[in-house]
């Protein structure tokens, strides 16, 4: 067991009596942690490839059968403006539940790779400061710090229910 | 008793709805003057049940206006009344008015209680004979109150069953039970019926029995208890305070009217009944009520249905068995093929192939028959209109023969449910606009009688639905102008008569000269070409003036499923809906023309296709741009004609519809998405979208 596991174990015990902990599953994408509620997540996949939807914003993959259900797949680093990279080993996709105000989704963000697992008290997050620009402040529910490491927490239905994954992409033209 | 009732109510609703068509059915088919009596007795079956029904679960509402029906439908089964257009009327409204109720009920709604009054009352006056009906329920009303007051003193209950009570399954053990609950009582029994021992049969009963109960209690509660033998016995209720009054309660009825008014009375409190006398007063000539409800609204049930069906189906047992010989087969194959699989050598190669095909065959079987659960009797949406047509018909003054055809031909069940509405519509605009009134097609030289005919039948892997009349047609020359005027057209553009026919469909496009609360808002055809499109279907007008129109929609048999050509451009898959391809073929050079060096078209036969590049549309990378090295696919949506360019046509198989819009969104020139054979996902071409698409493309391009 790893030491930062033997940590979360112990924080584990020490937090249950208070019950105002949220878990965190934690990802990479170049040297940021970012942090989704755990109880969103579906499942974690290695990367595949995807079939391409025409039309659509570069950040959004294409789809993929997920048991039967076709599920979109967002590449994160180019919807947050990073740098894209190749895909790699330790690519892959974290299937989450986003809930819209109708209904319920199922979309999968590519990510660098997966890191930890976290408890965060309530009381531990901060609010994120306006950074503008690239990363609305919108998609971000809080700031956490954990090991003197700061943790973005995302929330994934502002995120993924934003107007630009529903509007529909001009059809580019090219000249 | 501590049953949780509730989990019955889904059946109890699925079984009255059924009975309400099954009593509208019988009513449109009742001969005014000669009644068929299997039909009464259907009919009346149907809302015994319902009442029954109703009683049971505690809808008082709807047992007592059902009561007042029965009553009504039990003097006709008793050949005690005459079945008149009138009553016959009312009943078709009671019908509506009960499933307004019911509907109320189980979406736990307000119900329109005016309206049930007002429908409950004509039915009474119906019941106690026109003349007297104002006066006669004034004086119930009075008794009523006079009786309200009496409650508490108690209750002589003479019960004298029926010999065949017993056989019925109910045992007067139980009532009397329940009646003790009530109160204090004290039971005389009459044995003189009572035959020698030897000529006893002890399955009949033959005591009958007077109770006397004490207390405060409300004949209502009474009532209930004998609601399930009130028919099977003679039943007589009377208050001991004021016999010299002589308020009976004869639910055998004789007078069931003044019992639900009584029930009424005591169960809510009087202002009611002074309104409903109020209301009454006007009413002596009943028959200025006759006239059918203005519009029973088709539009609202047919809105309301999806949440009456909570996706319920009822399967024929033979689907069923079919499904479980498919699934047997395949247990069979599939240990077959595991049993070879074992110790594979070379000799068992061919009986693995063998059993491979045999997979293939079942599982293709299994999928049909599975698809065949979903697929029910057109009837199903056709039962409506024979209603709707004999309600249309009288308000309009128009003769009119319903006819229906091919009504077992089979469609899924979502589909069906999407066309209902569709069809009412113009089944409702083919009477109110296409049928002249009587007078003027006698002077045309035609029967007065107008012809409206629904035809389903089977074509290729589609349904079509023809709805055919012989009124006056469609006038080219109104729609052309009328479409001038409203700028949909201008003023010198040459159309086709298919163009032309095509302009109804236009929003805001209304021919009629004046507009009647059946049609002509210029609101539905629209719609309606909407619905069928979004249904993957087509809809076709013909139409001769004079002589009559055709209009045709052409459904697929299955929104699951469909028969697909792969085609490739570069290194993604896309599948074609087969049905919207025309042909494929290869481009010869000289048949490509060009419009300002941007539109290209391609020269088939007499016709210039435009050609639509996918890997332009799309934004892909083709294997080349140069169209003779790829394939043209004519695809056809909507009328239009236009040459798919695609690097190459892979094999040709039955695809499962996925929604993309579940967990993405709807993606222009994009029907769907599909799971192909090696697991990949392969978007499904909106043939209709694409085309919008690339017209799109060429005007930004321009």
């Amino acid at each position: 067991m790893t030491e930062a596991a033997q940590q979360i174990i112990e924080t584990d015990i020490g937090i249950d009596s208070n019950g105002e902990t949220d878990q965190f599953l934690t990802f990479i994408m170049s040297t940021e942690e970012y942090g989704v509620d755990i109880l969103r997540v579906q499942e974690i996949r290695g990367w595949d490839s995807v079939t391409p939807i025409p039309n659509c914003p570069p950040y959004i993959k294409g789809v993929i059968n997920l048991r039967g259900t076709i599920v979109p797949i967002v590449d994160l680093r180019e919807r947050f403006g990073l740098e894209s990279v190749e895909y790699g080993q330790t690519t892959v996709v974290i299937v989450l539940k986003v809930i819209g105000e109708t209904s319920e989704r199922i979309m999968g963000i590519v990510v660098d790779a997966v890191s930890d697992v976290y408890n965060i008290k309530n009381e531990d997050m901060k609010p994120a400061p306006d950074f503008g620009s690239v990363v609305s402040i919108e998609f971000v529910s809080g700031l956490a710090t954990i090991d003197e490491k700061m943790l973005i927490i995302l929330d994934i239905d502002t995120m993924l229910n934003s107007n630009d994954i529903n509007a529909v992409a001009q059809p580019n033209v090219e000249q | 008793m501590s049953i949780d009732m509730s989990q019955f109510y889904q059946t109890f609703f699925d079984e009255s709805f059924e009975g309400l068509e099954t009593m509208e059915s019988g009513l449109l088919g009742l001969d005014v003057g000669a009644a068929d009596e299997e039909t009464v007795n259907t009919i009346f079956r149907a809302a015994h049940s319902i009442k029954g029904g109703s009683a049971t679960f505690g809808f008082t509402a709807v047992a007592e206006f059902t009561h007042v029906m029965e009553t009504l439908l039990d003097e006709m089964r008793a050949g005690d009344r005459m079945v008149t257009e009138h009553a016959v009327d009312l009943l078709l409204q009671s019908v509506d008015c009960l499933r307004e109720m019911l509907t109320a009920v189980q979406n736990e709604d307000a119900v329109d209680s005016e309206r049930v009054s007002n429908v409950q009352k004509d039915l009474e006056i119906l019941l106690n004979g026109d003349e007297s009906s104002a006066a006669q329920t004034e004086n119930t009303v009075e008794v009523v109150s006079e009786n309200s007051n009496n409650v508490s003193t108690g209750w002589i209950v003479e019960f004298k069953p029926f010999d065949y009570l017993l056989k019925t399954g109910n045992d007067p053990v139980r009532l009397f039970r329940e009646l003790s609950l009530l109160g204090e009582y004290t039971t005389t029994v009459n044995a003189e019926n009572l035959p020698l021992f030897n000529d006893f049969d002890p399955e009949l009963s033959y005591l009958s029995w007077t109770v006397e109960l004490v207390g405060d209690i409300t004949v209502e509660s009474i009532n209930e208890i004998f609601e399930w033998v009130d028919d099977d016995c003679e039943l007589i209720v009377t208050a001991i305070s004021s016999q010299d009054e002589e308020v009976v309660v004869d639910i055998d009825a004789s007078a069931p009217e003044q019992f639900s008014q009584e029930v009424e009375e005591e169960t809510e409190v009087s202002p009611i009944v002074e309104n409903n006398v109020q209301e009454l007063k006007p009413e002596n000539a009943p028959e200025a009520k006759t006239t059918p409800a203005p519009a029973p609204a088709p539009d609202k049930r047919g809105a309301k249905k999806p949440s009456v069906d909570q996706g319920s189906i009822r399967v024929g047992i033979d689907k069923v068995d079919a499904l479980i010989n498919m699934v047997g087969e395949l247990v069979i194959t599939q240990s077959m093929l595991s049993q070879l699989g074992e110790n594979l050598t070379q000799e068992k190669l061919e009986k693995m192939q063998d059993g491979l095909a045999q997979l293939e065959r079942n599982t293709r079987e299994l999928q049909e028959s599975v698809m065949r659960i979903r697929m029910l009797p057109i009837s199903f949406a056709f039962q409506r209109f024979p209603r709707m047509v004999r309600d249309l018909s009288h308000k309009l003054g128009k003769e009119i023969d319903l006819r229906l055809l091919g009504e077992q031909t089979e469609l899924d069940k979502t589909v069906m449910e999407k066309i209902g509405d569709p069809l009412v519509h113009l089944v409702r605009n083919s009477i109110d606009h296409g049928i002249e009134m009587p007078d003027e097609r006698q002077a045309a030289g035609k029967p007065r009688m107008g012809v409206v005919e629904l035809n389903a039948f089977h074509q290729g892997g589609n349904i079509v639905i023809e709805i055919d009349d012989d009124g006056k047609g469609i006038d080219k020359e109104v729609i052309r102008n009328k479409a001038i005027e409203k700028g949909v057209i201008s003023e010198n553009e040459v159309l086709s008569d298919e163009q032309i026919y095509d302009l109804i469909f236009a929003p805001g496009f209304s021919t009629a000269k004046e507009v009647s609360d059946v049609s002509g808002r210029g609101v539905g055809m629209d719609v309606v070409k909407r619905n069928i499109r979004e249904l993957g279907g087509t809809i076709e007008v013909k139409s001769e003036k004079g002589v009559g129109s055709k209009i045709t929609i052409r459904l697929p048999l299955t929104l699951a499923i469909l028969d697909g050509q792969l085609i490739r451009v570069g290194g993604d898959t896309y599948i074609v809906p087969l049905v919207s391809i025309i042909e494929s073929l290869q481009v010869r050079d000289e048949q490509v023309n060009g419009i300002a060096g941007q539109a290209e078209l391609y020269k088939l036969r007499d016709d210039y296709v435009p050609i639509v590049r996918l890997h332009d549309v799309f934004t892909l990378k083709p294997d080349s741009e140069k169209l003779t090295d790829g394939l043209i696919v004519i695809v056809e949506g909507e009328g239009n004609q236009v040459g798919l360019f695609v690097d190459d046509l892979l094999g040709q198989q039955q695809v499962v519809i996925k929604s993309l819009e579940t967990n993405f969104r709807p993606v222009e020139g994009v029907s769907g998405a599909t799971i192909l054979g090696d697991g990949t996902v392969a978007l499904i071409l909106d043939v209709v979208g694409l085309i919008k698409l690339s017209k799109q493309e060429r005007i930004k391009a321009a």
